[in-house]
This record gives structure tokens, C-alpha cells and sequence, in this order.
């Protein structure tokens, strides 16, 4: 029943999301909007389709229903509720049907974003044709689901018990924060290469189109950034050997997208000041779009193989051809539209946020293409010379290490530097004190025994950065005292207030800042230890004195643990208590850590019980101690809030801005309320 | 239309920027490469195998696991999967995982050196990246429940 409901319900919403396709750009070509009424609807229709199937195959997993073949491949009586729940997307089929609620929930928003942007009957062409490049797009995925990756064939006869989701995913919770998170930023890119598609295909790349599209890229961008952080946070807590990233092909999946979106962030800015860079600016987001697509395709057709890859599939095939018809699409009407991408404006002097804004974008770009290259070199080294070849960590690390740091410097630089042309003597007066500060701490960094070149540099890069950011805020906060006679915490947040976007903007460039030392601090200063300890007895490592005192075995409906109890004490004085832990699944071959993790700001005390005598008297532990690690989560909720405040719009910012895009002729709408 | 000499400084800086760049990754991805081979494709490669970065799987040979309680260290043999050749004479530090054993597949990570010494950073028990059910010799559980055991005793 709940196999047939869920078929029969990607099926429709495949034919809705084709026929809208086609209306939405019928009604682009006509400007008929009887069509994109019916577009419309259909983008909706496929959203409520989408959400039903999904609800179904929830359904089924705490239901049990193991005639549904994804729950029987997933499902299994003994998991808890929580992870029976998000099992869900513990495997490809199920993985594409989360994928395609999160497109057409985005297909849904723009539907409703396009009833302010685009009237009847003299609205511009550009909605419908990104309405109708979406609704394509959802095609694609619906066509996965109802076909090659359907989760729910009917399987006669059911199996009485499934073997569970994936050992590895169901030992840790964060499993319920990441692929969301990751799936909402990684999905949302679509939309913003549709609004780019649609303005190619419409011709309107006039000076309105970045604004439109900002916003658009904001949201996914915020939601890629937690969702990579989240993964990094899973890999650290969960698979025991104190690290957050390996450049796995999965994490560079992810992180690619997220360096061209980036970048774009940044150069749709020169373009909306500036009308420049327009051609390299929507070679950015396609871009971005592309390499989700590509990015899916490695990790989930079974070419490279990762601890993220899941099994070998017969989607591969699709995501090529899928691929292809994107690529040579967009270049196709990259190329023709090549005219109307002319600069407008050109670059006045060397010292000016365009440069900044200009030396980030080909950083971001080289930053992409070391990571892409290092991904797919070994497709390639096969495909030449028949050798299997993984390239190392070390190839990314020596390549994305010098381009991180002048991003860093950059962070910092750009935002002090004016716009078209800046002096030396001012630029002088803002750098002298966050050059006083930078230097300090790298001394007084030196003077405490801190000798590693690398880090020294990040530090005092960071801190001078972080002058710089707070400059831009202290200065207008000061000036506005002065002014108006108010205290300075209520000038400061009347100066951010006065323009969010920006000030957003500085707080996101600050959590980066935290986020670069939390990863230099940790990688340089990690140290790391293995014991085989006996019943009692303790070893050292850092400051920190480990003792192991038991260990004992539990049972759990879905697993069996074995749990080692240590106490930790620093200078004679008591710490805390770890208890690291080894769960054996019945399906896993080999049983999964739980490492104990003391988290804190100045270092985290990280346990993996790696093994134990049967008769409880002895265990091999192995300690890591790795300093300011909790900066970069930090960092990270500092970059999300930053994301929200630069998103979120006054009334009258909204207001101004609906009557910008009314004056541009578009949306001619004046005794309709704007909202 | 003949160029001007701002475009052409630009382009030039543009091509010399590319070309440092493309020998940096060229570098970078030569000098980490990791190559996965066999025990016969090792001995294959003879000598220009030392010193390159290698994972190698292989099956562990009956008899030859050797542990160093002292120095917590490991030495066995790896012979191919396709049959029985010469084996590879394997070092690695640290204790091994839980599974290992005679006769199981492993992969080692590390550098080949010219004693015809392995020497591994890291081993791992293998099993396929694909997730599934252990087969049915495996028995992951027995060990644990030994110390079920002696909690009740």
C-alpha cells in the first residue's frame, strides 16, 4: 500500500513537473500568463506530490512496512525511533527522495517569491524562464526516484526484519543535522542558477538581475557552510581518529560548490556597484550548480569510492547525461548572450575594493581547482594510464594553505578599502593599529614557545584582519556618538542596523577568521598518544593525567557496547570522567567507536577505547589533545548569525527595494500594497 | 584592432600567473600521489617502488603475525589475492584492529623500502566500502561476549 501511494505519487509529480516545465517556458516565449498561472500551480502541485511520498516512506520506516523495498534495505525492528526516522537518507534511493523534497519546497518558494516579481499581464520574461528551468531540474530528480533509484518497489514476499541503517550512520545523532543541512545548501544552488538561466534566456542582465539573485544564493550558501561544518563536527565526534576532514571526495563534493558560491557572493557585489565582471559572475553560479551535479555524480555513482560513497548504482549513466545537457546548455547561451555581458564599468585604480573583490574571486577559483583536480585525478590517472591512484591529503594541505592565508589577509583588507580608488595615506591610518596588534601577538606568540612558522602566520594574519573588521565598525560607531550623544553599544547597533547586509557581511568575514585558527591551532598543536593500560594505572598526555579504572559490557535493543571508565586529572587535581565506548551491530564487521570528548574553548581531550582484554583487566586507549578545535564550530555559529542578520531585510529596506525593481518597469504594479 | 599595451601587460601577467599555478598542482599532485598495488605488482615494480606512497592489499599469510608488546609493534607477511607468490614482509606500529587475523584481506598504508620492509602507518581490515551483512564465518561478537561472561562469574 504505502509502496503504491509513494510510487504513484513521483509519478505524478514527474508528469506535473514536466507540464510545468513546459508551460513555464511557454509562457516565457508567449508572455502569455494563463501559462505561468499554470506553472505556478504545478510548481506547487509538485511540491504537496513530493511531501506526500515523503511523508509515505516515513510511514513505512516506523510503520515497519517491509514490502517497501527501501525500508527493507534501511528498516529494522530493533532501531531506535530517532534513527528509523532519519534512516531515511541512510542510503542513495532514499537520499534522492530527501533531495527532491528540499528542490521542490525551493520550486514552491520562488512560486510564491514570483507573484511579487513578476505581473500580468506585461511581467518580464525572466521568472517564468527560471520557474520552468527549476521545474526541469525537479524533472531530473523525479525521474531518478521513479525509475532507476526508486525506493519503493514492491517487494513480494515481505521480509519479516531489515538489517538496519548503516552501522556507521546510526551511531551518532549528528546524522539527523548534517545531510539536511548539507542536502538544504547543496539543493538551493539550483535556484539561483535558474534566476541565472532565466535572465540569460530573457536577455535581462540589466543592473537588477544581482540583486534578485543574491538573496537567493545567501540562503543555500548559509545553510552549505553549517551543513559542511556539521560533517566536519559528525567526522570528529564519530569516527575516532580526532580529525575533521580528510579531503575526502564526499567533502570535496561539498566544499566546492561552496568556494564558487562564495566567490560569486562576492563578485555579484562589483557587479550590482560597478556593472563589471557580469560574465564571470554567472559563470559563478552555473558553476556552482555544475558542480553539485558533478559532485552527486562521483560520490553517488560509485566512480570513487569514500566512506561517504554508497553502493554501486545504475544512476551513474543519468547524472553524466544530465551533466552534459547543463554544460553545453549554459555555454551555449553563455556564448550568445556574450554581448549584452559587456563591462559597463572599468577598473579606476590598483588600490580599490574592485581589486580585492577581483584577487579574491581567482582565489576562490584557484581554490576550486586544486580541489577539483586533486578529486578527479584519479578518474583521470585511470582512464590514461590504468593506474590506481588516490592523491594524499598533503597535495591539498600544501596547495589550499598558502591560498586560505591571503584569504584570510583579504578578509580584512577588502573591507577597509574604498570603493573605485583608495589613498595610500588612508589606507596608512587604518592598517597602522591592527598591524600594532598582529605584531604583538606574533611576538608575544614567540616569547611563549610558539616556533611553527604556519601558525604564527595564520595567527597574526587573523588578528590583523580582525582589526581591520572591528575598524569598520568602531569608526562609524564613534562617529555616530559623537553625533548624536548616545552610549556606544546603542551607536554600534544603530550602525549595523543602518545597513545589515554589510555588517552581516563583516560578522560572516569574522567567523571565518575564528574558524582559520581553530584549524591552524588544532592541526599544528594536536598531540597524540596510545596506551595499553592496566586496571588502575594512568599515562600522561599534555597536561592531562589519564586513568583507567573498568571496563564492562552493555546490551542495547539495537547494539551491544563495551564501555571503558577512565578519570582524567590535571596537576594532581580531579577533571573529569570519560567513558570512550566500542558498540558491535549485528551488521557491522567490525565494531564502531564512540570516542569520549572533553570540549572546551582552549583544547579538547579526546578518548578512543581501541581495545581490551576479555577479562576486563587491561585496555589500549588513544588520547588526543588538540587545542581551540571548539573555535571552529564556534566560528561557524558566528558565520550563520552574521548569514541571518545580512539577510534579514528592514520593512523599509524591502520597501525600497520593491520600488527600485518597480522603476526599473518590471513589475508595474501601483495600487496593488507591495506586500 | 591592434591590442593595447594595458590588455597585453594584463594578458601576460594573466598567462606567467596560470603557468606557476598549473606547476604547483602539477607538482603537488606528483608528489602525493598514492598508488594502490597488489604484492605482485609491488615485486613488479622492484625498486622504483621504494620510497613512494603505497597502499597495498593483500591477504595475510597464515603464520606470520608476529606482536612486539613492548614496542607496539606488528610484522606479518601479505601475499596476493590471486594466489600464493612471494609475500611482502609488513612493519606497522600500533595495535591492530580488533578483526585482524590469518588469512583475512588487509590494506596497509606506508612506504616500501629497499630491506623489502613494509613499513605501514596505517591498517586497516578489509571490507568493502559497500555495506552489508558480515558473512557468516565472521563472528565480530565473540570476543565481547567473553567479558559478558566474566562480568556474571
Amino acid at each position: 500500500m504505502n509502496a503504491w501511494i509513494g510510487h504513484i505519487a513521483t509519478l505524478v509529480a514527474l508528469l506535473v513537473a514536466g507540464g510545468g516545465a513546459a508551460a513555464a517556458f511557454f509562457a516565457g516565449r508567449t508572455g502569455d500568463a494563463r501559462y505561468m498561472q499554470g506553472a505556478r500551480r504545478a510548481g506547487v502541485l509538485v511540491f504537496v506530490l513530493v511531501l506526500i511520498a515523503f511523508a509515505t516512506m516515513e510511514r513505512a520506516l516506523i510503520t515497519h512496512d517491509f514490502s517497501v523495498s527501501y525500508v527493507a534495505q534501511v528498516g529494522s525492528r530493533t532501531t531506535p525511533l530517532f534513527y528509523t526516522v532519519i534512516s531515511l537518507w541512510s542510503a542513495l534511493e532514499g537520499s534522492i527522495l530527501l533531495w527532491a523534497l528540499i528542490l521542490s519546497a525551493y520550486t514552491a518558494l520562488l512560486v510564491r517569491w514570483s507573484r511579487r516579481h513578476y505581473t500580468e499581464p506585461n511581467g518580464d520574461s525572466q521568472v517564468p524562464y527560471a520557474l520552468g528551468t527549476l521545474l526541469a531540474v525537479n524533472v531530473f530528480f523525479l525521474l531518478l526516484i521513479s525509475w532507476p533509484a526508486n525506493p519503493f518497489r514492491i517487494l513480494s514476499p515481505a521480509p519479516l526484519d531489515g538489517p538496519g541503517p548503516n552501522a556507521l550512520l546510526q551511531n551518532s545523532p549528528f546524522m539527523g543535522v548534517h545531510p539536511p543541512l548539507l542536502y538544504t545548501g547543496y539543493v538551493g544552488m539550483s535556484v539561483p542558477f535558474s534566476l541565472a538561466i532565466g535572465a540569460l534566456l530573457a536577455g535581462r542582465l540589466g543592473t537588477d538581475w544581482p540583486k534578485r539573485i543574491r538573496r537567493w544564493t545567501m540562503v543555500p550558501w548559509t545553510f552549505l557552510s553549517l551543513g559542511i561544518l556539521a560533517g566536519a563536527w559528525w567526522s570528529y565526534e564519530v569516527l575516532g581518529w580526532g580529525g575533521y576532514w580528510a579531503w575526502d571526495p564526499v567533502e570535496n563534493a561539498s566544499f566546492m560548490p561552496w568556494l564558487t558560491a562564495t566567490a560569486f557572493l562576492h563578485s555579484v557585489m562589483v557587479q550590482e556597484r560597478r556593472g563589471m565582471l557580469k560574465m564571470w559572475t554567472i559563470t559563478l553560479i552555473v558553476s556552482t550548480f555544475l558542480l553539485t551535479v558533478l559532485g552527486t555524480f562521483l560520490t553517488r555513482s560509485g566512480v570513487l569510492a569514500s566512506v561517504h560513497a554508497f553502493t554501486q548504482s545504475p544512476i551513474g549513466p543519468f547524472f553524466l547525461v544530465f551533466l552534459a545537457i547543463v554544460l553545453l546548455g549554459s555555454l551555449a547561451l553563455l556564448a550568445w548572450r556574450s554581448e549584452t555581458l559587456e563591462s559597463e564599468g572599468r577598473f579606476d585604480a590598483v588600490l580599490s575594493r574592485e581589486t580585492a573583490f577581483m584577487i579574491n574571486n581567482l582565489l576562490f577559483a584557484a581554490f576550486a581547482f586544486v580541489v577539483l583536480l586533486g578529486t578527479m585525478f584519479p578518474l583521470i590517472a585511470e582512464a590514461v594510464r590504468g593506474a590506481k591512484v588516490s592523491v594524499g591529503g598533503p597535495y591539498f594541505n600544501e596547495l589550499s594553505v598558502p591560498i586560505a592565508l591571503l584569504l584570510v589577509f583579504l578578509a580584512g583588507v577588502g573591507p577597509a578599502l574604498p570603493w573605485r580608488k583608495g589613498s595610500l595615506e588612508l589606507m596608512r591610518g587604518k592598517f597602522r593599529w591592527p598591524f600594532v596588534a598582529a605584531l604583538g601577538v606574533a611576538v608575544l606568540l614567540v616569547v611563549f614557545g610558539v616556533r611553527q612558522p604556519l601558525a604564527l602566520l595564520t595567527f597574526a594574519l587573523a588578528v590583523f584582519a580582525a582589526g581591520l573588521l572591528i575598524e569598520e565598525f568602531a569608526t562609524p560607531a564613534r562617529a555616530r556618538r559623537r553625533n548624536t550623544g548616545e552610549s556606544l553599544p546603542l551607536a554600534l547597533a544603530r550602525v549595523i542596523g543602518s545597513n545589515r547586509r554589510r555588517y552581516g557581511g563583516y560578522i560572516v568575514h569574522s567567523g571565518i577568521l575564528v574558524i582559520a585558527v581553530g584549524i591552524a591551532a588544532s592541526a599544528t598543536f594536536r598531540k597524540e598518544a596510545e596506551w595499553t593500560l592496566r586496571r588502575g594505572t594512568a599515562a600522561d598526555i599534555g597536561r592531562y593525567r589519564v586513568q583507567f579504572d573498568s571496563v564492562w559490557a552493555v546490551k542495547e535493543p539495537n547494539r551491544d557496547g563495551v564501555i571503558a571508565a577512565t578519570t582524567i586529572t590535571t596537576a594532581g587535581q580531579p577533571f573529569t570522567k570519560l567513558y570512550p565506548r566500542l558498540n558491535y551491530y549485528p551488521t557491522a564487521i567490525e565494531p564502531i567507536g564512540t570516542p569520549a570528548v572533553r570540549e572546551s574553548l582552549r583544547e579538547d581531550l579526546y578518548l578512543v577505547l581501541m581495545a581490551y582484554t576479555q577479562d576486563g583487566q587491561q585496555a589500549t586507549l588513544k588520547a588526543i589533545a588538540s587545542p581551540l578545535v571548539g573555535w571552529i564550530w564556534l566560528g561557524g555559529g558566528i558565520v550563520a548569525l552574521g548569514a541571518i542578520l545580512a539577510l534579514w531585510r528592514s520593512r523599509a529596506e524591502a520597501e525600497r527595494q520593491a520600488r527600485a525593481i518597480d522603476r526599473g518597469g518590471e513589475a508595474v504594479r501601483h495600487t496593488a500594497p507591495v506586500h | 584592432m591592434a591590442m593595447s599595451s594595458r590588455k597585453l601587460t594584463v594578458a601576460i601577467g594573466g598567462i606567467v600567473i596560470l603557468l606557476v599555478f598549473a606547476y604547483l598542482i602539477w607538482g603537488g599532485i606528483g608528489n602525493n600521489l598514492v598508488y594502490f598495488l597488489t604484492p605482485n605488482e609491488l615485486w613488479a615494480k622492484g625498486p622504483k617502488a621504494y620510497g613512494a606512497s603505497i597502499r597495498l592489499g593483500g591477504v595475510v599469510q597464515a603464520g606470520s603475525i608476529r606482536w612486539d608488546a613492548d614496542k607496539h609493534e606488528l610484522r606479518f607477511r601479505l601475499v596476493d589475492p590471486s594466489g600464493a607468490t612471494r609475500p611482502v614482509e609488513v612493519e606497522s606500529s600500533g595495535l591492530p584492529p580488533q578483526m585482524f587475523s590469518e588469512g583475512i584481506g588487509a590494506v596497509v598504508e606506508g612506504v616500501w623500502s629497499p630491506d623489502s620492509v613494509f613499513h605501514s602507518h596505517n591498517l586497516m581490515v578489509k571490507h568493502s566500502n559497500e555495506y552489508r551483512a558480515p558473512p557468516p564465518g565472521a563472528k565480530p561478537a565473540e570476543y565481547y561476549r567473553e567479558l559478558f561472561r566474566n562480568q556474571q562469574s
